[in-house]
């Protein structure tokens, strides 16, 4: 039972790591654009699909294939936000949102088109498993939780100590007072977008390798989970998003554990985030750490 | 498949028909109360669940099922609606996303209940075949009848259905263009323009928002038991996501803030979505029949993009009326 619950906690960190990256991304683009990206979700398939690309076609490690995917998937929400969604600014949030709708079924199709409807894997072995004693962990399961260790202090820390990660933080606040204060705002929004993009990229990397096999229609299939994420932690609170897509993924996988009244059917999970979302918004639709002001 | 083959064509505007009542829907939620639903679908896939359930398990007469599935979609609206309405806009988009997303989880998942990814036809379990518009088709063979002894003219079912459809449809945008001038539509134009003046002048805004949720989910409901009936057979796959945004499509197709656009939308709509199917000429023969679906999609996809860029009022609308600022 010990077992079971290390278990369960090693996926829920994994989980949870995956939402908080693709989370910070979405509120910070929600704070600075007022836009609920639909798209997020086909930057996480696409990240996968980059990094699928390295991995087996070109050989490389895993390491780069990550970093790569990153950088890609980086570089491809830079130019949406130049191409289509500056251009359209001001024209109020639902208009924006259908636009990135029509991305998301853009980008998605195009996924589909070149790679395929058929399940994809990248080279792990997926047969081995390591015994640590307490828990036994699968070779994506190791990747994904060396790249969490690694990913989320670093992001942590520039969000808190960098004068980027301040100006970030502040224009997602609060956008014309981040203006007056001498922040280049346009500046801002396109390094926040490349940001979004480069952590959905991991995001989507770390899905693939967790999951095995991956179809296009990954980045989708989590899409809620990361907006639930977005409102957990407060919109536009880039903290917040760390905290609550870390919480958010321990609880629905620890809801299976045994020792816990027997367990939650795994595949509830989903329909706990849904719960966790409306009891949320009845109760403090502020967020776990957003102000109370006028929603 | 022949582009010229008329029983084709009136399967595809019944389905326009249908697409038009889901549209309906929307506009209510949407264009009139400022309500931005983006999981339309899920009321139309718990309705049709609900019938179908009704109809198989309960041996229900069919009407009574009808009337089942609609309060299936209520409780959805209620469920959803009841902690966003009276937040911010962004609230409604994201909890009404994940309502969707749950609702088709819970159909895949709750084999025992729905059927699962097998869809209606296993909703008696397996090795058994769950028939639920058995008395649907009594009902178009008797109009069938009707109509062919009363004109003396050939019909075929699909041309009834299509009829059916659209004269629902109709009466159904009548019904709502008259309620629009009404004070009840005032009172929501209103709210949806500047929503303390509304309060202040008395208006409980929270009850009148839930009212068009509820009234939309209504229509998304018959949309979706329509839907149903005309397929006779439908899995969770029917019911995706995607259905919500042909809804959006179609709305600013027509032109968004114009409820008589509907039908045109619906229509623009339903020609572009279905004429992709014959787009097997070279040199797009070269991709086989399944890449083609998601050629098409798309193309849904980058027509939402290019209307909402270059057109957001739509083929009839006025860009000087447009809601879509704000």
């Amino acid at each position: 039972m010990m077992e079971q619950f290390v278990q369960l906690l090693v996926n829920g960190l994994i989980t949870g790591t995956v939402l908080a990256l693709a989370g910070v991304g979405a509120t910070l683009v929600f704070g600075i654009q007022r836009v609920a990206n639909f798209a997020h979700g086909e930057l996480l398939t696409f990240g996968a699909y980059a990094g699928l690309l390295l991995d087996v076609t070109f050989g490389e490690n895993i390491v780069i294939s990550a970093l790569g995917a990153m950088l890609a998937t980086g570089v491809l929400a830079l130019a949406l936000h130049l191409c289509v969604l500056h251009p359209l600014r001001g024209r109020g949030l639902v208009a924006t949102s259908l636009v990135t709708v029509g991305l998301a079924l853009m980008l998605r199709d195009v996924v589909f088109l070149i790679a395929g409807p058929q399940l994809h894997s990248y080279r792990i072995n997926q047969t081995t498993v390591y015994n640590l004693g307490i828990a036994r962990i699968s070779p994506g399961q190791a990747i994904a939780m060396a790249l969490a260790v690694v990913v989320t202090p670093a992001l942590t820390l520039m969000l808190a100590r960098t004068p980027l990660g301040k100006s970030m933080r502040a224009t997602a606040d609060n956008r014309d007072l981040a203006a007056v204060a001498g922040i280049d705002v346009d500046r801002i929004g396109r390094q926040v977008w490349f940001l979004a993009g480069a952590l959905a990229g991991l995001g989507g990397v770390m899905t693939a390798v967790v999951q095995g096999v991956f179809d296009p229609n990954l980045g989708f299939q989590i899409l809620f989970m990361i907006f639930t994420t977005v409102v957990l932690g407060g919109i536009g609170s880039a903290y917040g998003a760390l905290v609550g897509g870390t919480a958010l993924g321990l609880v629905m996988e620890l809801s299976t554990w045994s020792g816990f009244a027997g367990g939650l059917d795994a595949k509830f999970k989903p329909v706990l985030a849904f719960l966790a979302l409306i009891l949320l918004l009845l109760w403090r639709p502020q967020g776990l750490f957003g102000r109370a002001r006028v929603l | 498949m022949d582009l010229f083959n008329p029983g084709f064509w009136l399967f595809v505007a019944a389905i326009a028909g249908t697409y038009a009542i889901m549209a309906l829907g929307l506009y209510v939620q949407f264009s009139l109360a400022g309500l931005p639903n983006f999981g339309h679908v899920a009321f139309m896939a718990v309705a049709a669940y609900a019938m179908a359930i009704l109809v198989v398990r309960v041996a229900a007469p069919l009407p009574l099922a009808v009337v089942g599935g609609t309060g299936a979609a209520v409780v959805l609206a209620f469920i959803v609606g009841i902690p966003t309405v009276r937040l911010r806009a962004d609230y409604l988009a994201i909890a009404t996303v994940a309502a969707s997303e749950v609702v088709r989880y819970l159909a895949m998942n709750l084999t025992d209940l729905t059927g699962g990814p097998l869809g209606s036809i296993g909703l008696l379990g397996p090795g058994q075949v769950a028939m639920y518009n058995t008395s649907w088709l009594g009902f178009v063979d008797r109009l069938v009848h009707a109509a062919s002894s009363f004109t003396g003219m050939n019909f075929s079912r699909d041309a009834v259905v299509a009829l059916l459809v659209w004269l629902l449809a109709v009466i159904a945008i009548a019904a709502l263009a008259s309620l629009e001038r009404s004070p009840w539509g005032r009172v929501m134009r209103a709210i949806r323009e500047d929503e303390t003046a509304a309060t202040a002048a008395g208006k409980n805004v929270f009850a009148f928002r839930m009212q068009a949720l509820v009234l939309g989910g209504v229509l998304g409901a018959i949309a979706g038991m329509l839907l149903a009936l005309q397929i006779g057979v439908f899995s969770p796959d029917d019911y995706e996501p995607t259905l919500t945004f042909y809804a959006y499509l179609i709305l600013i197709l027509g032109g968004s803030n114009r409820i008589w656009a509907i039908p045109l939308g619906a229509g623009l709509f339903s020609l572009l979505y279905s004429g992709t199917r014959f787009l097997n000429f070279f040199p797009l023969s070269l991709i086989d029949s399944g890449a083609r679906a998601f050629l098409r999609l798309f193309l849904v996809g980058f027509l939402l993009v290019l209307f909402m860029a270059l057109r957001p009022e739509g083929v009839l609308g006025n860009r000087r009326e447009l809601l879509l600022e704000k």
